[in-house]
This record gives structure tokens, sequence and C-alpha cells, in this order.
């Protein structure tokens, strides 16, 4: 199992990104010769990836082929890899404190307690990056559609609810890298769409999105990965 | 704008104990698993005053011990499961005191109450009279010191399926010292001798905990989650 080294034709390939950076601003997030195995199993090997301010990088591939564990290890929630990290041309370890006010991770397990009401569980999830209002709470929430549903609790919510509880923190974050693990599993047509164009936004505003997921995306500043050997499905 | 450290702690430790209150079991069953657990000893070896007197504060003191095992797990389990422990540890903050924040309130709904029955426990127990200060001190520096000392294994632990006892094999050695000097104080106080040696050596092992446990269970923590 190999990643695959190009993008596929007819969107823009990714910069070789051990090229030397003639005083150019450094790409945001960067790996180089990335290798992770997993139980016996390679899942890749000596990745190179870059994502720069304004990019949109999908992750694609075939289930199992280690998209979450790429997403894992470059947030630094997994350890157990080969290679390098730069954080802003800067190695990742180094800039701990700098990256992890600068990240905003959405996983698979989406962070919302369900014994807490939507309002509580946001208050504390964007209370953590960076300081917000009650009344900015209140907003993100109706946004995404939880209007009335602020004080009721989670686990009174379908699935679809809970991941918009957990995406109303894109709203009020001032992150420049987004990672999001599957934010449109159980996402209706409407929030997909609305998911789409604030992911749209924030690239265009200068951030960077790294995603994985199933579904096909119409950004147009998207490339787009496939990781494992399912070339072909891409 | 950022949020400082500080508020970060108080946004977990307000969290935390919302949580709490709104899963009453989390306060309610540790409670009554100490308070169970103390009054089966006049059933089950003798009412009599006097031989109670003398194994009062043993028995308090494990049925702490034991009590305050039992709430250990539900500390980061509920966290891990629903993807806010990945949230905390990818956090800007310091996971020092977001841990910290977590034991905190975590003491303050498993191991107060017990400290603040205590007395009346002592009293159903005969215990001597003078004795009841040292009691309600000894447990006030001990509970959280086993707290703190269990949230290490906790965060260890975490990860695994299916844990059952081995939460109790890890945590029970360690808390040996806290139960010796703190029976040590009581049965000191009883007999009119002084106990502030006693209170200070768990003085100390609450400073050594409060300082380098949060640490260890950031590091276990992390660990666990990869």
């Amino acid at each position: 199992m190999t990643i695959s080294h190009q993008s596929p034709a007819g969107l823009e390939a990714p910069q070789n990104p051990s090229a030397p950076e003639n005083g150019s601003v450094p790409p945001l997030l960067e790996a180089r010769n990335l290798s992770c195995e997993r139980d016996d199993r390679v899942l890749f090997h000596n990745l190179q990836l870059s994502l720069r301010a304004g990019g949109c990088l999908q992750i694609a591939g075939g289930n199992g082929s280690g998209k979450t564990t790429l997403l894992r290890i470059l947030c630094g929630l997994h350890d157990s890899f080969q290679g390098d990290i730069l954080w802003r041309g800067h190695d990742r370890a180094e800039q701990a404190e700098a990256f992890a006010g600068d990240l905003l991770y959405f996983g698979h397990r989406v962070g919302v307690n369900k014994i807490l009401t939507p309002l509580e569980n946001l208050r504390w999830a964007a209370g953590l990056q960076a300081q917000v209002e009650e009344r900015q709470l209140l907003q993100a929430l109706a946004e995404l559609g939880l209007r009335g549903f602020e004080d009721s609790p989670c686990y009174t919510l379908s699935a679809g609810q809970q991941q918009r509880v957990s995406l109303a923190r894109l709203r009020l974050s001032r992150a420049s890298l987004w990672v999001l693990d599957e934010p449109f599993t159980t996402l209706d047509v409407d929030a997909v769409a609305q998911l789409e164009s604030t992911l749209q936004k924030h690239a265009e505003g200068g951030g960077a999105v790294l995603v994985t997921t199933h579904h096909p995306l119409k950004l147009p500043s998207l490339e787009r990965r496939v990781l494992g050997g399912s070339e072909g499905r891409s | 704008m950022k949020t400082s450290t500080f508020a970060a702690f108080r946004l977990t430790l307000t969290r935390d104990l919302l949580i709490a209150f709104k899963r009453k079991n989390d306060i309610l069953n540790p409670f009554m698993f100490f308070v169970i657990v103390v009054s089966l000893f006049p059933l089950a070896i003798s009412p009599e005053p006097s031989k109670l007197a003398e194994i009062s504060a043993g028995v308090v003191w494990i049925a702490v011990l034991l009590s305050a095992m039992l709430s250990m797990d539900s500390l980061f389990r509920a966290d891990f499961e629903d993807g806010s422990l990945e949230m905390l540890l990818l956090s800007p903050h310091p996971l020092f005191f977001l841990v910290l924040a977590k034991n905190l309130s975590h003491w303050l709904v498993s191991g107060l109450p017990v400290v603040l029955a205590s007395p009346l426990l002592g009293y159903m127990l005969n215990l001597p009279s003078a004795s009841y200060t040292t009691l309600f001190l000894s447990l006030l520096i001990g509970t959280p010191t086993l707290s703190l000392i269990g949230s290490i294994a906790v965060a260890l632990t975490v990860g695994l399926g299916s844990r059952g006892l081995i939460l109790a094999v890890i945590t029970l050695p360690f808390s040996v010292p806290v139960l010796i000097f703190g029976t040590l104080a009581v049965q000191a106080s009883a007999t009119g001798l002084p106990t502030g040696g006693y209170l200070a050596l768990m003085l100390a092992l609450l400073a050594g905990s409060l300082s380098l446990a949060p640490l260890t269970s950031a590091a276990a923590l992390r660990i666990s989650v990869s």
C-alpha cells in the first residue's frame, strides 16, 4: 500500500515540499517524508504534503486507508510516525502552543457531551480556543439550524444535530487551520451546502482546510490526495 | 482574543460540575457506597461500643478509599468516548491545568461529601470524641490526594475497553501511604498524642501529588488517545 504521489488529472498538482522556499511564505502546514505503520501494515510511506494559506486539501481513500490516522498525526494526537511536520516553516513540536492556538480539529467523535445542552457544549468547546460572548454562541447555533434546541440536552438531538453542534465551532473559530475528519457524514443536503460555503469562505479569508470525506466537494480551490491503493477510485 | 489559561480552567471546572449535577448518580453512588460500607462493620464485627471505637478510624478510612476507587472510573471516560478529550488535548492551554480542573471538580463532587459526612459516621462507630477534628482534617487532606493519584491510573486505562479491576490494582498500592498516615493521625489523637507530624506528612503527600499527578495524568492521556 503506498500513497499516490500525483493529484488526479485536471487538478492542481501539489508543490514539491522539499523545494527551497526562495524567500516566499512557507506553507501553513507541511509534512515531509511521513511514514506510518499500524499493526504491521504500512498506511503510507514517504508522504509529502503541503497546505498553503487559502488552500483546501481533501484526503480521499477507501475505508481503512489511514485518512483519520494521517489527520491525527498532523494534529499531534498520534505520535507513532516517522518524518517531519512543519508549521509555518518551523518544526511543529517547537511551535506547539502557537500551533494549538491556530488549529481547529473536528474528529470522528464529535466532542459533544450528551448530557449537556448545545449551548453548554459550545460554550466550553469554543471558549477553550478564544473568548466568545453568549450572543455569539447563540448566533452560531442559530446559523447551524439549532434555534430552539439551545437548551435541550444533546441526547434528545439526532446524530446530525449533534454534529451541527460541533460544527458551530467553525463559526466562532479564529484558527487558520481547520482539520475536519468526515464532517459531512450525517448532515442533510442543506447543511452540506452550508458547510461547503463555510469552508470556501475560510479558504478565501486566508485560512486553510484539511478535510477527509467521501462526499464529492465542489470547492474551486480544492486539491485532492488519495491514500492507500485505491487510485482507481479517484 | 485568546482565552487565558485561568479562564480555560474555570470553563472546564464549571462544565464538569454541570455534568456531575445533571448526572446525579455520579454524586450519590460513591457517597451511598461509603455510608453502606461503614454501616456494615457494626453488623459483621460487633455492635459493642468499645470494640467499634477501636476500629472506627480504620473503617472510615478504608470505606473512603473504596468509594474513591468507585468514583474514579467516571473521571475521563465520557470525555474519551465522545471526543471531548481530543479537544482538551488540542487546546492551546497547558494540559496540566485542564487536568487539574477536572480533578478538582471530581473531588468536589465525590470526595467532599464523604469528608463532610465523616464525623457523622464516626459518631455511629463511637469514635473517641477527641478524634473528630483529626478525622475530618486527615480526610480533607487525604481525599484530594487519593483523587489525584487515582486520576493517573484512570488516564492510563481510559482507552482500554473493559478495565475491570485494573484501576484498583494500579491505584491502591500508591494509596497506602495516605491510608497509613491518615489512620495513624486519628489513632494518635484518640490517645491524646500530637497529630501535627502525621498531618504535615499528609500535606506533603498532597503537595507532591498536586504538582506531579496532573503532569503524569496529562502524559498518560496523550498516550491513551494516540
